[in-house]
């Protein structure tokens, strides 16, 4: 129980540091390249901390950024709920696998994302986004190795401040 | 699974995935997209949700309000004079401009009250600035600093120095969100200058460029036309500059015209917007619906038209 107490502020401050990203301005030529941050985040808690994050807190996470976002509330609910099914459903494997590997997961998991936001937003009527719509999963695939290892750093590092 | 079970107790650890779990979750998120698509039922849950996400707001653009003044305060005072120098310039020749306008606008006021116009040029003008933050590069949605407790309602128009921006499409009590007119979603009713052609303006998604279908064969038009706004469906008030005509090409059916247009306002996250609106359409919903008391209001709030006192009917 301990351990789970310990790095509950990282944990947190991950989501609402990656919430702030997401809204974070950018130069209009850059802001295409934008990946889902949340998503990179969730994923790495489903994989490393999968008695803290599920279903549940997915689902919260996306109506709290369908608030922020002013998308259609429940669309990034959905979307991350999805995410977690699937890496939830592979984690075993998942996690065996080399960064690499683990980052072109991570790219299938974005894709498949984009599609899913594509047949919402088809549905509620909003026209075919541009081809550089698909950019932002190959910036999630490059993110991934580094995000992965900024995050077991900084875990590692408080959990040898706690013992 | 080699992972089993919830045996944290956490709030929100739910154990696992199961295929029931996922239906539920996705149920929830199905039924939470329709309320808000159909229904509007989570308007009032939007609304007072918003005042929570002010703050992440504020907090996510204040890296590039810190940019902004550390270059404000180490640009140089020699570059602060130019820049001084050429806007005050600017402000002459705007100024000399705006006089000669009067001028006419009094006229065409006159002229107006002698045919019994209705059509008044009696425009209410609010200063909003945007709130730099990115929601999401393909939905063209920029966030304003003003909500409703300074009298933003839906529907306004959103304008800039050079041209039309978009319409506000959702408000909270200290923010409101506008649509751009590049979004996908968004037209506009606008009038060819050259020709008086009334048409519409679509957005194509990209930030640079308009498209406007289903313009006859015969029509008058040109590349390089003006367009500006026609006043027609009452959101934006007539006479503001849209867009430049760039380029025309026949559609599919080879029987109509489709114009594409660049916009003429800058349509990025920065600097400040004008809310207009116009006061003759709806002289009671003025009155009364968007009557915060004059003192709350914090930003210059302009009765422009200073020569239309004379002959309008308000």
């Amino acid at each position: 129980m301990s351990r789970m107490r310990g790095g509950g502020g990282l944990f947190w401050g991950s989501f609402g540091f990656a919430l702030l990203l997401g809204l974070l301005p950018m130069p209009m030529s850059l802001a295409i390249f934008k990946p889902y941050w949340l998503a990179l985040v969730l994923c790495y808690w489903l994989l490393e901390a999968p008695e803290r994050a599920g279903l549940g807190l997915a689902f919260v996470l996306g109506v709290v950024g369908d608030l922020l976002f002013g998308t259609l509330l429940g669309e990034q609910a959905m979307r991350l709920t999805i995410l977690t099914f699937i890496v939830l459903r592979f984690r075993p494997r998942l996690r065996f696998f080399t960064l690499a590997q683990q980052a072109l997961a991570v790219f299938a998991l974005l894709l498949n994302d984009r599609i899913v936001v594509l047949m919402v937003r088809g549905f509620s009527g909003e026209g075919l986004p541009p081809w550089t719509f698909w950019l932002s999963p190959v910036v999630g695939l490059l993110l991934w190795p580094w995000l992965f290892l900024l995050l077991d750093d900084l875990r590692l590092k408080l959990r040898q401040k706690d013992a | 699974m080699a992972y089993s079970g919830n045996t944290s107790g956490s709030l929100f650890a739910e154990g696992g995935a199961g295929t029931l779990r996922l239906m539920l979750h996705l149920t929830a998120a199905l039924i939470l997209m329709v309320a808000d698509y159909r229904g509007g039922y989570l308007e009032r849950v939007r609304y007072w949700a918003g005042l929570l996400a002010g703050p992440a707001y504020l907090v996510a653009a204040s890296p590039v309000r810190l940019a902004g003044y550390l270059h404000d305060t180490f640009s140089t005072r020699d570059r602060l004079a130019n820049e001084n120098h050429a806007l005050s310039q600017q402000l002459m020749m705007s100024e000399a401009r705006v006089h000669r306008l009067e001028a006419v606008q009094g006229e065409n006021q006159r002229l107006r009250a002698l045919l019994g116009g209705t059509r008044g040029l009696r425009l209410s003008v609010q200063l909003a600035s945007l709130i730099d933050i990115d929601l999401d590069p393909f939905r063209h949605r920029i966030v304003l600093d003003a909500g409703s407790r300074r009298g933003v309602r839906e529907g306004l128009a959103v304008i800039d120095g050079s041209g039309v921006v978009g319409q506000i499409v959702a408000v909270t009590p200290l923010t409101a969100t506008a649509m751009l007119v590049s979004d996908p979603s968004h037209a506009v009713p606008v009038q060819v200058v050259r020709s008086g052609l009334r048409t519409i303006a679509y957005g194509t998604g990209r930030i640079d460029a308009l498209s406007l279908p289903n313009i006859p064969l015969s029509a008058d038009v040109r590349v390089g036309d003006e367009l500006i706004t026609s006043g027609l469906g009452g959101t934006f008030p007539a006479g503001f500059p849209v867009g430049r005509i760039a380029a025309l090409n026949p559609d599919e059916t080879r029987l109509f015209v489709v114009a594409d247009a660049t916009p003429q306002a800058a349509l990025d996250r920065r600097g400040e917007v004008l809310l207009v609106w116009d006061t003759t359409a709806a002289p009671e919903a003025e009155a009364e619906a968007v009557g915060p008391p004059e003192q709350l209001m914090s930003t210059p709030r302009v009765e422009s038209v200073p020569g239309a006192d004379a002959g309008a009917t308000p």
